[in-house]
Order: structure tokens, then sequence, then C-alpha cells
């Protein structure tokens, strides 16, 4: 019969575990943490500044549409405004904010103490960082990529856009992969290797399955980006010639590379969302998901699919009828995972005993706006169709309904979601409900006329139109609902600011969920959990009968994690996880100089790998003792 | 573990070592994500050069000489021979034979300048340069992408030598010079698809 301490023994216990994870104090523990969820938090804050900076400049734009020729934007102000928005949105801040979640969710999920590689995660946030810069830096000293989020050459190319513009752009998506490759390699790791016992693969949380095949999906479609990019600085820097036909290059080349990423990309923000919204639904429906095997079936299928479609974004471009024919249907398919995860959603709801609390009704408004971007994706994936529609303004309204329905409102129902948790208060459900309908409102109302005005013609990315084209009054709309719902989404964040001191406290589990992370006081400690939980069905918290399951002997005084098998979840050993370090912000700072300096010289690649290397020998030099033996022994004085 | 769920013991992690070897070992799959990552990046450069291929007349463009086959051919086989002593380390490292392990990485050390040095010679032979025409930018594009892995490689085998010289090895060292040599057979397997396609393709076609 294993014990726990006593009473009196176990606040000692929690002190030396407190002492064993906390980070050294002040800025030096602000740069040297390793703690998920600071990184997390920090990458969360980050985000949230970056959407208030693009949903300005979506008003920028939708301001100067409001009325035919208006001048509030010339030109090319409009062009850098798009382009800044879109690169920030996709690049800045989808992507991103899921690892961020993924980061402070998954080992809480897991009942673990931290992730698989700590220093990997801090290092990812600090060059994300870096590539938020990149961008807003040069943005500020009036230096702004202005060729929309994807760059084709040959407009891009050295004959049409001199000057560094094009880099910048190029050089911040190197940096965002590069921290969304390392994010994702460790949530991969963190979910294969450190599932609690007892945690089989088959009762693992929807979320984990979700952020697993985000992460598997992310290294292998990000490379192609990072390539492309590479590929176009080097046409612009060194003469190469990849996409110069004169020099026997192939400009279609960057699209196809470009949208072997995009078009999984796509999946990338949409995945986890099927995450969050699983986790949402099944606790306010107070029963576990219906279909859960059929769910994860259709998130892996997703994850298949999602690679064979990226053609469907080149229709235009000329491609022989057979491959369009086959992208279309490929493209098609892909709708049946996507409506079975709605039916499976539908019938939890349907069949357990809803409460309407603020995050639910933010799923509620994802599954009737995703429909509405899903079904346009159908039409859209019609190379006919698509033909007409391509480059107007119904493209714009069916990628925001699925961006912002699909992945936002999931998102903004998982933060009011974890909220608690985080901040170990609850957020204003009557603020949260006027931010629903804003938000909700507000979106609809702003981009459902854009379908309407795309059927009539009006391209995108175009900074004005003449009266007697006839669409001012649905622009008029567009613009007010895109206002009514940045408004909303100020009332969010206001009442995420004030009920941190403000809110009713939560305690540990406020909503009932089934999952660990439930099972951690609110804000979770340093050290997340006092012992490491034992999970026994899909919905442990629901299930454990006289207490939580726990095993003993996780380490006290030492940094530990425990490691499992990979597919049944058995203990296998007890890993040192990593001490606060300084490494990761010397070797990304390192990295950020190399990056920097390579759009101007590529002289930079060869000088700049000195200190990137000494950084990475900092980091993975081992602490040990000194040799005993062999012939550079440490010999007795 | 919270004052509504109290924690009830159900078993002792006490008992479980602190550390473990090959795929047990949680960084061995950090290694395989990062070798998931480059190998998605081999394959879509490779993906590139057909496509480049495949939109040309001919190939090599503009009557480009074709790389020559002795440097190539030297680094090639030095590459593929250099598994050999790989696999020995790697084994050593496995049984946690200290002096063994020393040596073997000191020996792939060696043994890595005298490839990245057969490497430059390559990389004189090519008889095009990346600004030549598509053609010589991604016959480069490959070279560059591979060489940068045989450096990196060869950097972390040299710094490993230097530390495992220098300090007493410990079980997670053991697990690193595995990884170390897992990673490079990684690199030598993902040459010879370049090779075949730098070297023979437009000989064969």
């Amino acid at each position: 019969m294993i014990a726990l301490p006593m009473p009196e023994d176990a606040a000692d216990r929690r002190a030396r575990l407190e002492k064993t994870w906390a980070d050294p104090k002040g800025v030096w523990g602000f740069l040297t943490t390793v703690d998920h969820k600071r990184i997390a938090a920090r990458y969360i804050v980050t985000v949230i500044a970056l959407m208030f900076l693009a949903g300005m400049l979506g008003l920028h734009m939708r301001l100067q549409l409001a009325f035919p020729d208006l001048k509030i934007l010339g030109p090319q102000m409009y062009n850098e405004t798009f382009s800044l928005h879109g690169s920030t949105m996709l690049f800045l801040v989808s992507v991103p904010v899921m690892e961020a979640m993924a980061i402070w969710l998954v080992p809480l999920m897991l009942g673990q103490r931290g992730m698989a590689y700590p220093r990997l995660a801090a290092f990812s946030y600090w060059m994300y960082l870096g590539g938020v810069m990149m961008l807003w830096v040069p943005h500020a000293l009036g230096i702004t990529p202005d060729l929309g989020w994807f760059e084709y050459p040959p407009l891009s190319g050295p004959g049409y856009s001199p000057g560094h513009r094009a880099d910048i752009w190029a050089q911040m998506i190197t940096f965002t992969e590069v921290a969304a490759l390392a994010a994702s390699v460790n949530i991969v790791a963190t979910i294969i290797k450190l599932r609690p016992p007892g945690m089989t693969l088959a009762r693992m949380p929807m979320f984990l399955w979700a952020m697993l095949v985000a992460s598997l999906m992310t290294i292998f479609a990000l490379p192609a980006v990072m390539l492309v990019t590479s590929m176009l600085i080097s046409d612009r820097l060194v003469s190469t010639h990849f996409f110069a036909p004169a020099g026997g290059g192939d400009a279609l080349l960057f699209q196809h590379l470009f949208w072997f990423f995009g078009h999984p990309e796509v999946y990338i923000i949409f995945v986890p969302a099927i995450g969050f919204v699983t986790a949402i639904v099944e606790t306010f429906s107070r029963r576990t998901i219906f279909g859960h095997t059929a769910l994860v079936l259709s998130v892996l299928s997703i994850g298949v699919l999602a690679f064979g479609l990226w053609v469907h974004h080149m229709f235009a471009v000329g491609l022989p009828r057979l491959g369009n024919a086959f992208y279309t249907a490929a493209s098609m398919a892909i709708a049946l995972p996507a409506g079975l995860q709605i039916f499976c959603w539908i019938a939890t709801l349907w069949s357990g005993r809803p409460r309407f609390a603020t995050p639910l009704l933010w799923v509620i408004g994802f599954i009737l706006t995703f429909v509405v971007g899903g079904l346009s994706g159908i039409m859209t994936a019609s190379a006919p169709l698509d033909l007409q529609l391509t480059d107007t303004y119904f493209i714009v309204a069916h990628f925001h309904y699925v961006l912002v329905g699909g992945a936002m409102f999931p998102l903004i129902g998982a933060l009011c979601y974890w909220y608690p948790k985080a901040t170990g208060r609850m957020m204003s459900e009557r603020w949260g409900i006027v931010a629903f309908a804003l938000v909700f409102g507000g979106f609809n109302l702003g981009f459902f006329p854009m379908h309407i005005l795309g059927l009539e013609g009006m391209p995108r990315r175009i900074y004005t139109y003449s009266a007697g084209m006839g669409w001012g009054p649905l622009n008029l709309v567009a613009t007010i609902g895109s206002a009514a719902s940045i408004l909303g989404g100020l009332v969010l964040v206001g009442n995420a600011w004030i009920s941190r001191k403000h809110g009713t406290l939560a305690g540990a589990n406020p909503w009932d969920g089934p999952s660990l992370e439930w099972a951690a006081l609110s804000p979770p400690p340093t050290y997340n959990f006092e012992y490491t939980p034992v999970v026994e069905s899909i919905a442990p918290l629901w299930t454990a009968k006289d207490g939580l399951p726990v095993m003993t002997g996780a380490g006290v005084d030492r940094r530990e994690v425990v490691v499992t098998s990979a597919i049944d979840g058995v203990p296998l050993y007890r890993h040192k996880g990593a001490q606060p370090s300084i490494w990761p912000l010397v070797a990304a700072v390192a990295t950020t100089i190399m990056f920097v300096a390579s759009i101007f010289t590529p002289w930079a690649v060869a000088w700049g790998a000195v200190p990137i290397g000494a950084a990475l020998t900092g980091w993975f030099w081992p602490q040990r003792p000194r040799a005993r033996t062999g012939p550079l022994r440490t010999r007795a004085r | 573990m919270t004052p509504d769920l109290p924690a009830r013991p159900v078993g002792d992690l006490a008992y479980l070592p602190e550390h473990a070897d090959g795929a047990a070992h949680v960084v061995w799959w950090g290694n395989v994500g990062f070798m998931l990552i480059e190998g998605t990046g081999f394959l879509l450069a490779i993906g590139a050069y057909l496509y480049l291929q495949s939109q040309s007349p001919a190939w090599p463009l503009n009557g480009d000489a074709l790389p020559a086959l002795t440097w190539s051919g030297i680094f090639t086989g030095g590459l593929v021979l250099s598994i050999i002593p790989n696999l020995w380390v790697r084994r050593q490292a496995r049984q946690k034979r200290e002096g063994r392990v020393r040596i073997g990485v000191l020996t792939m050390t060696l043994i890595g300048f005298a490839l990245i040095t057969a490497r430059w010679f390559e990389f004189q032979h090519l008889g095009v340069r990346w600004n030549g025409d598509a053609y010589g930018s991604v016959v480069w594009l490959l070279m560059v992408l591979h060489t940068s892995h045989v450096v990196t490689d060869l950097g972390e085998t040299a710094v490993q030598a230097a530390w495992l010289y220098t300090h007493e090895v410990g079980p997670d060292q053991f697990a690193d010079v595995e990884d170390n040599a897992n990673y490079w057979n990684f690199v030598v397997l993902a040459w010879l698809p370049i090779y075949g396609l730098i070297y023979w393709l437009p000989r064969l076609a």
C-alpha cells in the first residue's frame, strides 16, 4: 500500500517542488525561463497585440472601401496594408497561436510537469519574436512588403521588385517557420513520449490527437515554404534562375511549392480548432464525445488529403484539364471528413444536456459560420466556377469564413474555456455574450455581402471603385459589420483584462471538465502536478471515484518528467528536465543576425553560422565532471 | 490533487531508471523529427529539379557540361564507406564503452574533414555555376543543401569528440553519440538519390 505524505509533510513537499521548478527572479528569469506556461503566455500576448494591429489594418481598408472613390488610402498604401494584414494574420497569428495553445495545454492535459524539450520551446518563441520584428520594424521605418501574403514571381523577382520589401517578407517567413517547426517537433515528442501512465492512444483526448496531426502536418508542409522563399531570395540576391523563364526557370514552380505548403497550412490552422471544439462540446454537453473514433479517423484523413489539394489554388494558371479535374475531386473529398466532424458534434450536443455558456456559444457560432465557408469552398473547388470567382471578393469572403469562422471562433471559445485555468478567475458571462454577439453578428454582416460583391464581379485587392459599378451599398454594410466585430474583439479583451483581477474565483474545475488539466490548481503552480496522474478512461475526471488515481515517485528536488511508451503509455524512465537557460535566447539572436544579414549579402550564411554554432555548443554542452580517464584526463596536483 | 479531487496513490515511479537508450529516450524522437523536416526539404528540392527538367527542352540546358564523376565518386564512395565506422561507434555507444566511443567519434570527425575536402573539389568540377541558368541553380541548390548537412553534422561530431575526451561520459552522452550516429546515417542516405539525380540521370536520359 503506497501512502501519501501527511498534510504537514505535504506542504513541505509542495515548497520543495516550487523551489525545484522556480525561475530565477526578475529580468534574468524572464530571459531564461523554460516554463511552458510562461512561454505560451508570452506567445499569446504577442499574438493578441498583432491581432489588434492586423484588425486595425483591416478596418483601414474597410474605411477606404466604404464608399466609391474615397482617397483615405492611395494605391501603394492600400497594397502595403493588405499585404501586412494578410502576412501578419497567416504567418504571425494563426499558426503561432495554435502552437502557443498547445505549448500551454499539452503538458497540462498529459498531467506532466513540462514539455519534452523545454529549451526548444523557449527558442521557438524567440525566433517567432524575430519574425514579428522582421516584418513590423521595417514597417515602422516605412519599408513594407506590398505584394500580398503570397508574393509570386516574376512580380517579386529582382526585375520588378527592387529594394528589400520582398526580401523582408520572404525572410519573415523563414523566422516563423523555424519557430513553428521547433514547436511542432516538441509537441509531437511530448504527445508521443510524455503521456501519463494508462493513457493509451485509444484514451487520448481529441485535442491531443488534433495537435499531433497538426504538428506532423507542419513538419511535412513548412519545409516547402522555407525552400521556396529561400529560392526567391537567392534569385534576388545571387542571380539564380529558379523562377526566371529567360534563364530556363519557371515562375509556376514558385506557385507549386508555395501552395504545397499553403493549402496544408489552412488545415494546420483548422485542425487544432477541431480539438478545441471537441473539448468544449464534450464539457458543455456533459457527456463523452459522440464518435470519438470517427473523429480521430477524420482528422487523420484530413491530415493526408490536405497534401493532395494544392493545385486548386492554381486553376486559373492554365494547367492540363485532367489535372484540374483530379484536384477538383480531391478538394471535394475533404469535405467528407469535415462534414463527419460536424455531425459528431451535433450528435453530442443533441444527446447531451448542453449548457450554453460563452465557450459553447463560440462553438455554435463556429459551426454556423464554418458550414457556410465549407459550402463556398465546395463551390470554388469546381475548376470552371473557380475560374469565374478567383481573385474576386467571393474568395475574400470564403477564406475569411473558413479562417475566422473555422479557426478564430473556436480559438476564442478555447480562450474563454481555459481562461479560468490560466488565471484562477472567471470571465464575466454577461460581457462574454455581448462580445460574442458583436463579433459573430458583425463578422457575418461584414463578410457575407462580400460573396455577393464577388459574384457581381468586384475584384479583390483594388483600392477603390467608381460609383457606377453599384458596389457602394454592400461595401458600406461590410464596413459597418467589420467595425462592429472589432468593437466586439475589444470588449472580449477588456473582459479578459478586468476579470484577471476582479473575476470570481474559479477553483480547479469550474466547468466540470473531464480531462487532466482540470485536476491541477488554477492557475497551475510552476510544477503543474504534485503527483503523476494515472488515466483509466477517456474522460479521467468523470470516472475518478474516491479521488484521482496517481503514482508517486517523480522527482521532488530534481526536475523530472515521466517518459512512457509510445503506444500504451507504460512508464519507462524518469527524464531529467532542463534548467532555465540563456542559450535559447542567445541562439535565437545569433540566428536572427544571420537571417537579417543574409538578405544583404550571401556571405552572411557562412560567417553567420559561426556564432550560431557557438550558441548551440553552449546550449548542448553537458555539465559533468572532468574526465578521469583517457589522454585528456585531469591529473591530480 | 485539488481540494475537491484528492489524490489516490495506485503506484510508485521511484523504482524507474533515470535513463534510457534508443527509441525509449525522449531525445531520440526529436532527432527523428528533425530528420523528417530535413528529409522533406530534400524531397521537395529533388521535386524542383525534376520539375525544371520536365519543363526544359534539353537537360542540362544550353549545352552545359555534365558534372564530373571523379571527385563526386570519391566523395560518394567515402561517404558510403563511412557508414561502417559509424555503425561501429553506435554499437560502442549502446554498450557504453567509454574509451572506444572516444576513439570512434574522433575517427568520425577526421573522416568528416576528409569528406568535406573531397566535397570542396567536387564543387570545383560541377561544370556549371549557380547563376548560369536554372539547371545550374537547381544543381547548386541540391549540393548546398546537402553540404550544409555534412558540415552541420561534422561540427556536431567535432564538438562531441572534444567534450568526450575532456569529461566523464554519462548515460545521456552515450545516447547523444547514438543520436549523432543515426543522424550521420541520414546524411549518407539522403545523398544517394541526390547523387543519382545530379550525376547519372542526365547521362542516362
